[in-house]
């Protein structure tokens, strides 16, 4: 029946447009990566880094500190193994070298200028262009900074190597919450594209 | 280049049209999906946080006892907390307690007896003279809060590990509890007790530990956060039995450990 419908397409897409592996992996790290935000959020109002910083308590989750911290650190096993099984497969498949390489400042600035300009085009969402990548591999490369200096937080007596390259604990907790705002970031400009090409969020829950 | 991008565009469209095509023939399914929305807004207004859930609460308590095992096995009873210089310490040094400091309690140094319980063979009522006979340590170290600030202090005191042989603990045991005269209790693995950082302490920086830091004594230990660190203690007990502690059973994780 589908097939009848849409012919053209079935030729020119022979797979979907991410496969299984990489939606699951999606939600499950945009799930895992909001509760460790919203939580991480309470956690740091219970003693701000930085005095002028506030988050209003009720955009946050957990209710109290200790609230918080449950669901911070049952969040983190997700957020870790999701993420540890997202690079495994994306590494093993050769997905990673395919979707974001080769990537050139120059190509960056020309697809960032083609964006704003509204010439960029989306018709084949499996092409990611080179903003697009950027972003990808920033998020993800913030993520295991994030991970990094979480853990760094957690275990500073145990992790004394993690703790020193983080400048120390009282540091940790600044590039802890600095990776956090970065990833704030990409998220509402995440979510923004996704707005402007809803097909994308089509695309990421149904494969095509 | 044009063309092609052309070619893009008119397949692009063609693929928006099947798509609308086939949602139109599936109203079941966007009505679902109409649904599932209003189900997530009516959740959000109810003003009702899935925080209160039961069912949430007893997973979140869950990994929670689950994160202590991992903790205890990425504790390394050999692993030293850094030390730091006195140029270092954090001055004046936080008071922190689940009260104001003016709440805090009033011992008596002449009346003042250590009780010691559970599963010990040696003695088990404590005078503070003979407390501060015992072996004598120091140690400057990070005091790290749950809450994230972390300060510097420097304690005087005897190592623990080698009270707990001197009272003849069952070491085996799997905890030590204590109870505190602010009506604050708290409860440590038995590798942490042993920890040669882990500190019997009766002075800070120097002097006698005043009241706010916990006179006459408080155990320090600089491989776990604050609130695992008891004040003010009147009995320590080595248990099998897990007795929790004041803000472990609120929900803060057990271990607690750094």
């Amino acid at each position: 029946m589908a097939t009848t419908l849409d012919p053209p397409r079935d030729t020119l897409h022979k797979s979907p447009v991410h496969p299984l592996w990489l939606r699951i992996t999606h939600w499950l790290n945009a799930l895992a990566a909001l509760v460790m935000m919203f939580s991480g959020w309470r956690i740091y109002d219970a003693s701000p880094v930085f005095a002028q910083i506030v988050i209003p308590p009720s955009i946050t989750l957990g209710g109290w500190l200790g609230g918080a911290l449950q669901w911070h650190f049952a969040a983190m096993w997700l957020l870790v193994f999701n993420g540890l099984v997202y690079l495994a497969l994306n590494i093993a498949s050769g997905r990673l070298t395919r979707k974001f390489f080769p990537l050139s400042p120059r190509a960056v600035v020309r697809d960032l200028i083609a964006a704003l300009t509204g010439k960029l085009s989306h018709a084949d969402l499996r092409d990611y262009n080179a903003v697009q990548k950027l972003a990808y591999l920033v998020v993800l490369l913030d993520l295991v900074v994030l991970v990094l200096s979480g853990l760094a937080i957690w275990k500073s007596v145990q992790f004394p190597l993690l703790r020193e390259l983080m400048g120390g604990y009282d540091n940790a907790r600044v590039v802890h919450f600095c990776a956090m705002a970065v990833m704030a970031a990409f998220v509402v400009v995440h979510v923004a594209m996704v707005a402007l090409v809803p097909r994308s969020l089509l695309a990421m829950l149904r494969g095509r | 280049m044009k063309i092609n991008d052309r070619r893009i565009v008119t397949l692009d469209r063609a693929s928006i049209l099947a798509d609308a095509t086939r949602e139109l023939a599936m109203p079941s399914r966007r009505l679902f999906g109409k649904r599932m929305l209003t189900l997530g807004g009516l959740a959000m207004l109810t003003g009702c946080s899935i925080t209160d859930h039961d069912s949430v609460n007893t997973f979140l308590t869950a990994v929670s006892r689950l994160n202590d095992r991992v903790q205890a096995l990425l504790f390394d009873p050999a692993r030293l907390a850094p030390t730091y210089t006195e140029a270092q310490i954090t001055r004046p040094f936080p008071f922190n307690a689940y009260y104001g400091i003016d709440d805090v309690p009033h011992v008596d140094a002449g009346d003042y007896r250590l009780k010691v319980s559970g599963v010990v063979e040696g003695q088990r009522i404590w005078t503070l003279p003979e407390l501060y006979a015992l072996p004598h340590a120091e140690q400057i170290t990070r005091h790290i809060c749950v809450e994230g600030w972390s300060a510097i202090g420097r304690w005087g005191g005897t190592p623990f590990s080698e009270f707990l042989r001197r009272v003849g603990a069952d070491t085996s045991a799997k905890y030590v509890g204590f109870r505190c005269a602010d009506d604050y209790y708290e409860s440590i693995d038995m590798p942490t007790a042993l920890h040669p950082q882990t500190l019997l302490t009766f002075e800070y920086d120097g002097e006698r530990l005043p009241a706010k830091y916990g006179y006459p004594m408080k155990l320090r230990m600089p491989t776990k956060l604050g609130y695992k660190n008891p004040k003010h203690i009147v009995e320590i007990f080595v248990t099998n039995k897990y007795p929790g502690g004041y803000w472990v059973d609120q929900g803060y994780n057990w271990f607690g450990g750094s």
